[in-house]
């Protein structure tokens, strides 16, 4: 077992109200791509945040070329051999591809001064050995993103790392980027470094891993080797339970079509999008992240311009929405960052809700506290909102409670349609229920739904039609019987894979 | 790797483009040195010259220590405080211990107000607007405090013939000025200290993760700002011959539209010492021509309030172009 | 028990050090804390205290406006030299016209065109200093009747023994406080200032919020310039110089953050006041007036520290 690298044992970590990870166990071998694959919370990022030092574990140990390790910090994991390669890439667009690559540990003489040559030299065989087509002196704002990558995996080279742990590192990726990138890590891999691939793009993992570790609510589910399995048993492993049983669906009874959308396109993000959904039918929207979902739906809601297209509304055209005509209208848009979109954190309930219709809240534009209040109450007791009071900063809530505050702020107008994009995410299991439940009610009382979920149990559990997504075209329809994890991951993947080739 | 397209190997006039675009300001200047060349015979003479790089070097050498904590992404309000202070202590002190000692106060006392600045920001976490929009009130205070409501004049008057050196038509303050600019530059582009400040100021939890020191890095910059302010206040004091305890005020606000027409940029990561002699020679040039054309002062603030939102609305026209 | 006194003086830290500053004063110079003397101060405080109410609605959507200082001497200059040209009434309907009309530009300049507030403020204070050298010509401006104008009750009144200037600063700042608190549009600055993107996301129109604040904060120094004018029957043409300072100073001081979203007129008012009883106080035991500035800086830095530090739960940064 010498080939073992970096090895974590029984790791636990708890953040409030959550546990992040249990007892996690896994290793990487040297020159092996692993990886390391769940649902969106499933405890990847905290994982990968424990092995860089960015979170400390409350047990449990890594064991780093055989010996017990502490990782304090990313520039101490970077001095040790561990890199990790983020999503957002850590770059300072101002400084040369050089400087990038040593940021923080550019060799100097004594007085400080850097040592141009020996930095060039030192970037120069690290860029070198990746092949990659751009020169040490390069500034990185110039460089495309895949270029800018390659500064970061630079790193590798020359700090000799060890471990390599890319986060999602396809997401901005033409394929032929992809392509290279997948060059690039087998280059790293034959060179005996082991590195975890992080991905939600299952013909990536199948393509370029070795082995598979899926993570679920905090816990291992199980190491598989890539070439002894099939994304069926992944996912499997990853969902984890036999689907319809803890979603209620509502009855399928639809009335007249709500929205209709034709052609939208909006360029670089999404490309001639058409659908329509009807009074009391949920329209599921899956795809990856980074399809391009929440980007047509913030279009139709008018906080993005669209190229072209068109959408009506109840059988009349309209053009170019703002946000406040599409709410005057009956829509309302739950947004993927509760955070940032949905709520402002530091008012309490009572003015986040009603926040989008203040004109409905308030005579000759004097706020009407009594009826805010009752709104707030009636809200608080009909989703059973965990809170202090009416004025109770949001900012102090769980997620759950907070994600609740923003559906009411969006139900308590009545609306027609409502989008909820990724409703559930990072929020406990008992405020999913209860929000599945909420979108099956919502539908039979009449209102036309369009939910946005990467979670495929979840879309397939609330809604009556899906619409699969990839890469900014709709490239899928399922309904009734069709719509099964098979055909959904098929659609998604196929058409990737068609892409690439 | 064909397909890694490099976009740096473009042709050579992409590449002056490039240049031009990210140092607009120096069209811009060449554009006003025409216009007034043109306008006024005497703009372009070599005395004429040479006090509007006197005129500009005050300025000038603020606006190199605001440079330094501009790309850091924080502001420096006090520099026209601190300044003051200094000019005060140089000329108030020389006659208890001599020139030089008083001189070397005065240097010290913007060195600790500039530590004080960047130790406030660094330990508290607060913003270095307000940090130093109180430092400006009451660094001032300190002044009065010190001086008085006189004006301090200088007993010994060779002091005044101090900077009095000339290199050809360009002064001693001026040749200061430049060579402190080139200097900075060069500490901006070939040291570990301004490497980081582009670091620290685009993404301050990378630079942190990277392992660089961010409150240190940052107490060294509002230092090298206050003792730049007091180089300033003593080359002031030497002119003046004396030390008004009202010197300085509202430069602070004529070095952040200096700094901020060069083009670097008030959210940091970006910026120049180029850049800023760029903007400060433009705003010594604008002050200069339009005294020559005898139009009226306030023709000149109207024009600088106009330049500097045109800057504004350039920089971010280009800036959309230009990168990310 | 202990906790709760670690809270209080936390939360309240800066109101119990002053009430010990008034309270140390008092004791030494008896006449501070009579009814005149307090009168006095918020005589004082009546035209810093207006022009704050502005900026606080500017500050409150995370902008700046320090163009108010400029805005003041033009204005105080307009109002004074119409008095003497078209009378009174005509003057004062001008005077916030053209305060209104700044405002207005520094909202489509910041909140439309969104460049930089701090930028486009500075450079508004410039082009402001140049148009009340263009409209005076560099001559100090008198009201020619001063004794008999009425324009006299803004600045130099009484009403039932309390001053016209204190009475107008109190009905602005309830007027705005109430706007905020209990108006829609209240409502969006703070929604905007607290999270602009989910402001945005709730059909809330940002551009036009930020440009009604800047608007806001004109016609309050409009109001303020009329005081200003009453008060001096006068204008130089650094009349208002600094004056952005102090009143941001001031809004800073009450505990409004720079980052918006969090703040309150109430607040404003009680840091602006706290700013002239520190300066009367100190003058009354016989300081000279720039040791407040002294006093000043170590407040200004102490109470944002403070009320960082317990916002964050630790000190140090």
């Amino acid at each position: 077992m010498d080939d073992v690298i970096l090895k974590v044992e029984g790791i636990t970590k708890t953040f409030p109200g959550v546990k992040a990870l249990d007892d996690v166990s896994f290793d990487i071998r040297r020159g092996e791509v692993h990886a390391l694959v769940g649902e969106n919370g499933a405890g990847k990022s905290t994982l990968m945040k424990a092995l860089a030092g960015l979170h400390k574990p409350d047990q449990g140990q890594i064991i780093y070329q055989g010996a017990p390790t502490e990782v304090t910090g990313p520039l101490d994991a970077r001095q040790k051999g561990i890199l990790l390669i983020h999503q957002e890439l850590s770059l300072s667009p101002e400084l040369s591809v050089a400087e990038n690559i040593y940021l923080g540990a550019w060799p100097t003489n004594r007085f400080g001064v850097l040592k141009k040559r020996e930095l060039r030299r030192n970037a120069s065989a690290a860029l070198q050995a990746l092949g990659c087509g751009f020169g040490p002196d390069v500034r990185v704002g110039t460089l495309s993103v895949a270029m800018q990558q390659m500064v970061e995996i630079a790193r590798a080279e020359a700090f000799r790392a060890n471990v390599v742990i890319f986060d999602e590192p396809t997401a901005s990726l033409t394929d032929t980027e992809k392509e290279q990138l997948f060059h690039t890590i087998r280059g790293l891999k034959a060179r005996g470094v082991g590195i975890v691939y992080i991905s939600h793009k299952m013909d990536e993992i199948f393509d370029i891993t070795d082995r598979i570790t899926v993570l679920r609510d905090g816990k291992v589910q199980g190491t598989v080797e890539t070439a002894a399995t099939d994304l069926n048993q992944v996912t499997r492993m990853m969902i984890g339970r036999t689907l319809d049983a803890y979603f209620v669906k509502a009855k399928a009874e639809f009335g007249e079509e709500v929205l209709r959308v034709d052609g939208l396109s909006k360029q670089g993000l999404f490309r001639d999008v058409s659908f329509s959904v009807r009074e009391g039918e949920v329209l599921g929207l899956y795809g990856l992240v980074g399809a391009g979902r929440s980007e047509v739906v913030e279009t139709v809601f008018g906080v993005r311009k669209a190229d072209g297209g068109k959408i009506t509304w109840k059988g009349g055209e309209i053009d170019l929405p703002t946000p406040r005509q599409s709410i005057d209208m009956g829509m309302a848009l739950v947004p993927e960052s509760r955070k940032e979109q949905g709520l402002v954190l530091m008012m309490g309930g009572r003015e986040n809700t009603s926040l989008p219709h203040l004109r409905l809240f308030s005579e000759l534009s004097i706020m009407n506290r009594s009826r805010e209040l009752a709104t707030f109450e009636k809200y608080r007791s009909a989703l059973s909102i965990k809170t202090t009071g009416p004025d109770q900063a949001v900012s102090q809530l769980s997620g759950g409670n907070q994600q609740k505050f923003v559906l009411a702020k969006w139900l308590c107008a009545d609306p027609k349609l409502i989008i909820l994009d990724e409703p559930t995410r990072g929020i406990d299991v008992g405020s999913k229920s209860a929000i599945h439940e909420l979108i099956a009610d919502l539908a039979e009382q009449g209102l036309a739904v369009i939910v946005i979920s990467s979670e495929m149990p979840e879309v397939l559990g609330v809604s009556h039609r899906v619409l699969t997504m990839s890469e900014g075209a709709i490239v899928a329809e399922f309904e009734g019987d069709d719509m099964t994890e098979e055909n959904l991951i098929d659609a998604v993947s196929h058409h990737r894979g068609e892409a690439a080739a | 790797m064909s397909s890694v397209t490099d976009r740096r190997t473009g042709s050579p006039l992409h590449n002056l483009l490039n240049l031009l675009l990210r140092n607009h300001i120096w069209v811009f200047l060449a554009l006003t040195v025409v216009v007034f060349s043109l306008a006024s015979p005497y703009f372009l003479t070599i005395n004429n010259v040479g006090n509007i790089l006197t005129q500009g070097a005050f300025i000038g050498i603020l606006a190199i220590g605001m440079t330094m904590v501009m790309i850091d992404g924080e502001i420096d309000l006090s520099v026209g405080a601190i300044l003051a202070l200094a000019s005060a202590l140089a000329i108030g002190l020389q006659d208890h211990m001599g020139v030089w000692p008083a001189v070397f106060l005065g240097l010290m006392s913007g060195a600790a107000l500039g530590f004080v600045n960047g130790t406030l920001v660094a330990l508290s976490g607060m913003h270095s607007f307000i940090v130093t929009l109180g430092g400006l009130i009451g660094i001032r205070g300190l002044v009065f405090v010190y001086s008085g409501e006189n004006a301090l004049m200088v007993q010994d008057f060779s002091y005044t013939e101090i900077p009095e050196i000339y290199l050809g038509p360009i002064s001693l303050t001026a040749i200061l000025f430049f060579v402190l600019a080139l200097f900075f530059q060069w500490v901006l582009s070939s040291t570990r200290h301004g490497r980081e400040t582009y670091a620290v100021g685009d993404n301050i939890e990378a630079a942190h993760d990277a392992g660089i020191n961010v409150k240190r890095h940052k107490i060294i910059n509002f230092t090298i700002c206050g003792t730049l302010a007091a180089i300033c206040g003593i080359l002031l004091s030497m002119r003046l011959g004396t030390a008004e305890p009202n010197a300085g005020k509202i430069w602070e606000l004529w070095t952040i539209i200096a700094v901020v027409l060069g083009g670097t940029r008030l959210q940091g990561g970006f910026g120049s010492m180029w850049m800023t002699i760029g903007g400060v020679l433009t705003l010594a040039v604008l002050r200069n021509g339009l005294r020559l054309l005898n139009t009226p002062n306030y023709v000149e603030l109207m024009v600088m309030g106009g330049v500097l939102v045109l800057a504004l609305a350039l920089d971010k026209l280009l800036n959309h172009k230009e990168d990310r | 028990m202990g906790q709760t006194i670690n809270g209080v003086l936390r939360r309240h830290g800066l109101i119990l050090a002053f009430l010990v500053f008034l309270g140390g004063v008092a004791f030494n110079a008896p006449s501070f804390l009579t009814p005149g003397n307090i009168l006095d101060v918020l005589r004082q405080v009546s035209i810093t205290g207006v022009m704050a109410l502005g900026v606080t609605f500017v500050v409150l959507t995370g902008r700046l406006d320090l163009s108010v200082g400029s805005l003041l001497t033009l204005l105080t200059v307009i109002v004074v030299d119409q008095h003497n040209f078209a009378g009174p009434f005509p003057a004062i309907v001008m005077t916030l016209l053209a305060g209104l009309a700044v405002g207005a530009v520094n909202g489509l300049l910041v909140g439309f065109i969104g460049l930089n507030a701090l930028i486009v403020t500075l450079a508004m204070l410039s082009f402001l200093q140049g148009l009340v050298l263009f409209y005076s010509g560099g001559a100090n401006v008198n009201v020619a009747n001063a004794q008999e104008t009425w324009f006299a009750v803004f600045g130099r009144g009484d009403f039932l023994g309390i001053p016209v200037p204190v009475i107008l600063f109190l009905v602005a700042a309830i007027i705005a406080g109430l706007v905020l608190q209990f108006t829609s549009f209240g409502r969006r600055v703070y929604g905007v200032g607290g999270n602009e993107t989910a402001s945005i996301f709730s059909g809330i129109d940002a551009r036009w919020t930020v440009f009604w604040t800047y608007v806001v904060s004109g016609f309050t120094t409009g109001l303020a310039a009329i005081i200003m004018g009453s008060r001096v029957m006068g204008a130089q043409n650094t009349i208002g110089q600094g004056y952005e300072l102090t009143v941001l100073a001031g809004v800073i001081l009450g505990g409004t953050s720079l980052l918006g979203g969090s703040g309150s007129i109430w607040r404003t008012v009680i840091g602006i006041s706290m700013l002239g009883f520190i300066q009367n106080g100190l003058l009354l035991l016989g300081f000279p007036y720039y040791v407040q500035w002294l006093v000043t800086w170590a407040v200004i830095i102490i109470a944002v520290w403070i009320d960082l530090g317990a916002k964050r739960g630790r000190i140090f940064a």
